[in-house]
């Protein structure tokens, strides 16, 4: 078990390594430029700058060389920080990134993970119920519901609860985080959290529901056709007690190891969401640092995300192991 | 395929005409194809699917009123109520003031004869829209689909025949491209072709060709497996025997034999390449204004708060056209997949 840990663990840095040049390579090439932008708005302030300003200030931000030579030298410098656990300075916000990171996904976190936690409780039971009366009508409304809100886009659906709930009909806000005309403290203001919150997370679990709910359908029609099962309801148990407790709880086993696969989706916020409410959530950061240049942060986040989605498929490997014995890792 | 015929009992035949007479022999792909008609649901997302097609394809040659970047010119006249409240010897007048200005483009009109779904906040026709934004979101994902299917089943293919260094390398490049973050990285190839100075009309498609080369991991993981397993079976041993090429025996006998999946999964990724292109165009990454996509078309409540409010027939109609074809994609590759599957029978 440590020996295949071990070995995987060194896969996922050849793969982080891959996929951190890629990225490095492609944001190299964008044709954002932050120092234009930033000599722009000196310029436009009245003050002029000079050519060897320019020079010396592209270099300070180890951006002076956009040869192939150059970026590739840039990218050395870039791991060379982050083997000391160094992920460079935002140019936007002139913080370490990792601060930056963490002092956004905070946010995105809580939003996800109330949304997972009412995603589970919704959808496992609607699966069971549907897996349950199979082929009824009951089947055929629940799967239908479900397959609309994996059917409809983020950007769409939230946009349309924003205008109904919040605009329409006013119950809660429309975006952002906190009111800025009143300055809460203690309870009132994570009441004001919570007001905030509702209609984004409402979103997500809409959208994510179907996914999970089928999942579940698909793993208990399974398991309810084992031979088990049938063992159980001969014996003449009450269909209650097979479902719940014979056939149930085989579900999990599949159940529990996709929840390893959550990590990315846990912290990496749902970037189209917090753009629609303007939430101040890690995902809406890196897209605004996307539109301004911001490699450092940039970099930062997306080696972030493809951290954690090799730590979730790892995960989800050795879950597998840990919850169902009949697993062999090699 | 003749051998596999598979009997069925006619119920309807009397019992004096002999047997054979009495059987109607039915292809797999027949069988298949009952199944899938037997659910109404792929019926529903089949209708669906077609009805979008004629809409966006034979629309445009039927309802020639408006083009997709014709301007409605006919003009508009504008009204602005201005408010003054004087106090003049402790009463108070309110002086209304009513200014007319006339404007040249016939802008956010209301539904009406001439415009079955109103106009835009440009003047454009938002019905005739929908049908050129259906052409772009449609084509673009068959296009996508295609060409994930072509790398994944090639990539996939090879990697699971020849296994060793050849297999090891595919899946490794496979690994590293499955952990690249989608969205963030589809929003920095974008502003990479904003640089470049392509037609704003092709700048779409080139993006979702970008697209398939990291997104054919799934469909090369799935040909793989299977071509694993189907590898040591005994007709495969028979191909062997009887000196195949290589080229034949993946793609006329190990090929085939994963279609029913690959069938499933492009289906059902037909669906999710729309999603895709609707995210990209509604954050302005895609198809970009003058040309419509139905995410384009919902892009403008992103900054424009009164036509997200007042305005619903500017943007909702898009947004049903996406779900419309995400969830016909979603229906018939569930109908295909339970039609597929040989264990499913009901």
């Amino acid at each position: 078990m440590l020996k295949y840990i071990v070995k995987r663990l060194g896969l996922a840095l050849v793969i982080l390594l891959g996929v951190s040049m890629i990225i490095y390579f492609l944001i190299r090439l964008m044709p954002v430029d932050f120092i234009q932008d930033k000599i722009n708005a000196i310029n436009q302030g009245g003050a002029t700058v000079t050519e060897e300003t320019v020079q010396a200030m592209y270099a300070m931000y180890g951006l002076g060389d956009n040869s192939f030579g150059g970026i590739l030298k840039g990218y050395f410098t870039w791991l060379g920080a982050l083997a000391r656990f160094d992920l460079g300075t935002s140019f936007v916000y002139g913080l370490p990134v990792a601060e930056v990171i963490v002092e956004h996904m905070g946010i995105s976190f809580a939003i996800a993970l109330i949304a997972t936690i009412f995603e589970f409780l919704i959808a496992i039971p609607l699966g069971i119920t549907a897996a349950t009366h199979q082929y009824s009508l009951r089947d055929y409304f629940v799967t239908v519901l479900v397959m609309i809100g994996i059917s409809l886009p983020s950007f769409f659906f939230g946009n349309m609860l924003k205008d109904l709930l919040a605009l329409k009909l006013g119950w809660f806000p429309a975006s952002g985080l906190v009111n800025a005309t009143v300055s809460y403290t203690g309870v009132e203001l994570l009441l004001d959290y919570v007001r905030h919150m509702v209609i984004p997370i409402l979103t997500i679990v809409i959208l994510s529901i179907g996914a999970r709910m089928r999942m579940t359908r698909t793993n208990m029609l399974e398991v309810l056709s084992s031979d088990y099962i049938r063992t159980a309801r001969a014996k003449g148990l009450k269909e209650s007690v097979v479902i719940n407790k014979h056939a149930f709880r085989n579900t999990l086993i599949p159940l529990v190891t996709s929840m390893a696969g959550l990590l990315p989706t846990l912290f990496s916020g749902a970037i189209i969401t917090e753009q629609v409410f303007d939430l101040p959530g890690i995902g809406n950061i890196a897209l605004d640092a996307m539109n301004r240049g911001d490699i450092p942060f940039i970099m930062g986040y997306n080696m972030f995300l493809a951290l954690l989605s090799v730590l979730g498929v790892l995960l989800s490997d050795l879950m597998y192991a840990v919850v169902d014995p009949r697993v062999k890792l090699e | 395929m003749e051998e596999n015929k598979t009997p069925v009992v006619d119920t309807a035949a009397d019992t004096e005409t002999p047997l054979d007479k009495n059987v109607r022999l039915m292809s797999p792909t027949r069988m298949v194809v009952r199944r899938f008609f037997r659910s109404r649901l792929s019926i529903i997302g089949l209708l669906m699917v077609v009805g979008l097609f004629l809409f966006s394809f034979a629309g445009p040659l039927l309802y020639t009123q408006w083009g997709e970047i014709e301007l409605d010119e006919s003009g508009k006249t504008e009204y602005a109520v201005s408010e003054t409240t004087y106090t003049v010897n402790g009463v108070t007048y309110t002086l209304r003031q009513t200014t007319e200005k006339s404007l040249k483009d016939n802008f956010l009109a209301p539904p009406s004869a001439e415009h079955i779904l109103g106009t835009d906040n440009e003047g454009y026709d938002i019905f005739v829209r929908l049908m050129y934004g259906g052409r772009i979101s449609l084509t673009v994902s068959f296009i996508a689909v295609f060409l994930i299917t072509v790398l994944g089943v090639v990539l996939g293919g090879i990697a699971g025949y020849f296994g060793g260094w050849v297999d090891n390398l595919i899946m490794r490049v496979s690994d590293v491209l499955m952990c690249l973050p989608g969205v963030p990285i589809l929003l920095i190839i974008s502003t990479l072709l904003d640089a470049s100075d392509i037609d704003a009309k092709y700048r779409i498609y080139l993006l979702m060709i970008y697209l398939t080369f990291i997104s054919w991991t799934g469909t090369a993981r799935l040909v793989r497996g299977q071509i694993l397993s189907l590898r040591e079976q005994e007709y495969m041993v028979a191909a062997e025997a009887m000196g195949y090429s290589t080229g034949r025996k993946i793609f006329k006998h190990l090929v085939p034999n994963v279609m029913p999946q690959l069938i499933v999964q492009m289906t059902l990724s037909l669906g999710s390449m729309i999603l895709y292109e609707a995210t990209l165009s509604y954050l302005n990454l895609g198809v970009k204004a003058p040309y419509a996509a139905w995410g384009t078309m919902i892009n403008i409540i992103s900054t424009n708060q009164d036509i997200l409010q007042n305005h619903l027939n500017v943007w909702v109609p898009a947004g049903v056209c996406i779900v419309i074809a995400v969830l016909g994609f979603n229906f018939v590759g569930d109908g295909l997949r339970d039609a597929l599957d040989p264990k499913a029978r009901r």
